[in-house]
């Protein structure tokens, strides 16, 4: 994984770098100029009210959602869709995809597989590993979720939440240089969210770079280094977690969290 | 009425019976694998939106859907040679008619069984970095495939019931022996009795097993 590369003097360099993005469905523009950095092994919690954009900004990221226009760096991958580019043929844009791993909200295991197939299913396939060594990789990670002793079940006997650690295990078996969570637990049942965010606080523990979109503000506070909050499809406000979070500068950001207070949020501010 | 039933004499042609067997069950298995080659193409093309390609192919599938079998062979093995200036055999033109009519089917059994498969599927499969080819092979094939075998092994089950069209062509299929036994004993009772037992002894445990089939994947 890239944490190791990261902690050298080549950490000042952006993992992630996003410029003057933009994307519209229809006559709905749904990302107006947003320009994004992260740095290695920084973590970012986008949050925002639904139809922010945030889902879909996450989406360019690995380019499931094609911008208009903009520019995108991941690593040493770019995209530039300014002005005069055509369209990534499908090997690029697999290329690029490769890189980057995603967590759905919904999970989207392969219901086909195993789940020790689901975690081989992208280095076998993708990166044509070899199988024996692919299958003990994936049972490391899995071992690393906790659910090694669930390698040879299909994701239909799986909980919500370990279904989603299972899908942590397949996007990390890529060795990606970012991950990204879409919601990653805001399918879940209450009392599964928290061994998924025990995962993703164990990831970002050993340096891995993340952009989450998330509802869990607590959480956000807690794992995230900064925080950016969306509203209709720009970058209202952004910076360190714990101020954007505590002590937002704008009344939009201050109105969205609002709603937030009497949950989850207190708890954890008073323990912090 | 009285009629002296008598089947015996059927033994003595029991080869031509079983070439026409033969040919049925041949054509059968020939222009379903082809019209399923057809239908996944037709379904593929039409679904990936490449205009210039899809709108010819989903015409082609229209005409073959809205016009009878039996027109299109003729109009295959008389007139499509007259156009094309190659004489076709009756088997060749039998095979074009048979495996297009089917993949008219099959395509679009193939176009639903991947349309219902959740766009999560799509996602989670190109996150990984897979190529068009293999999001098809490994995600949404395997999984669309569990779909659509009902509907295709109903279809085959037509499919096998149009080989009889066949005898129009002279292709010496089951029915087509039949005629030849008819016109040679002038018995046209215990002969098309038989026909159409043998078509049913081959048809129902078909029927039988696609439903057993399709209880077993509804669970």
């Amino acid at each position: 994984m890239s944490i190791k590369e990261g902690s050298g003097p080549v950490s000042d360099v952006p993992m992630i770098e996003l410029a003057h993005v933009k994307k519209a469905f229809g006559p709905v523009s749904v990302l107006k100029d947003i320009s994004l950095r992260v740095p290695r092994g920084g973590v970012v919690a986008l949050i925002g009210p639904s139809g922010s954009g945030k889902s879909t900004l996450l989406r360019c990221l690995n380019l499931l959602t094609i911008p208009e226009s903009g520019f995108i760096r991941v690593g040493e991958s770019t995209m530039d869709f300014t002005n005069g580019h055509k369209l990534p043929a499908d090997r690029q844009l697999a290329a690029f995809r490769a890189r980057t791993g995603m967590v759905f909200q919904n999970f989207n295991l392969f219901p086909h597989m195993s789940t020790i197939r689901n975690v081989m299913e992208g280095p076998v396939t993708v990166l044509k590993a070899n199988p024996d060594a692919a299958r003990e990789t994936a049972l490391g990670l899995l071992e690393k979720v906790g659910l090694k002793d669930k390698a040879d079940v299909t994701p239909d006997k799986l909980s919500g939440g370990q279904k989603q650690r299972v899908a942590i295990a397949r996007a990390l078996a890529m060795k990606p240089q970012v991950m990204l969570f879409d919601e990653a637990t805001s399918a879940l049942d209450p009392e599964l969210v928290g061994e998924v965010l025990a995962v993703v606080r164990q990831l970002a523990a050993e340096g891995m770079t993340m952009v989450l979109v998330t509802h869990e503000m607590a959480f956000a506070r807690e794992v995230a280094d900064s925080v950016v909050f969306m509203r209709d499809g720009v970058v209202v406000e952004e910076g360190p977690a714990r101020q954007v979070i505590d002590t937002p500068r704008q009344p939009a950001t201050r109105a969205f969290l609002s709603h937030f207070h009497s949950s989850g949020l207190q708890p954890v501010a008073a323990n912090g | 009425m009285h009629y002296d039933w008598s089947f015996g004499f059927l033994l003595q042609y029991s080869r031509l019976i079983g070439v026409g067997t033969a040919y049925t069950i041949g054509f059968t298995i020939l222009t379903a694998a082809s019209g399923f080659v057809i239908g996944c193409v037709v379904a593929i093309t039409s679904l990936s939106k490449v205009r210039f390609v899809s709108t010819p192919l989903v015409m082609l599938v229209e005409v073959f859907r809205c016009t009878p079998v039996l027109v299109q062979l003729v109009w295959i093995y008389y007139a499509l040679p007259v156009l094309i200036g190659v004489e076709l055999s009756p088997a060749v033109a039998a095979f074009i008619a048979l495996s297009f009519y089917g993949g008219a089917f099959y395509s679009e059994i193939i176009r639903g069984g991947i349309v219902s498969i959740d766009v999560g599927q799509w996602d989670a499969g190109r996150a990984l970095g897979m190529r068009r080819f293999d999001l098809m092979k490994r995600i949404v094939m395997p999984q669309a495939l569990k779909q659509m075998i009902p509907p295709l092994v109903n279809q085959a089950v037509l499919q096998l019931k149009n080989t009889s069209l066949l005898s129009v062509l002279a292709v010496p299929d089951l029915l087509y022996q039949g005629q030849l036994i008819t016109s040679a004993t002038y018995r046209p009772l215990e002969t098309y009795t038989m026909i159409a037992v043998i078509y049913f002894l081959i048809l129902f445990p078909m029927t039988r097993a696609a439903s057993v089939l399709e209880a077993r994947l509804a669970r």
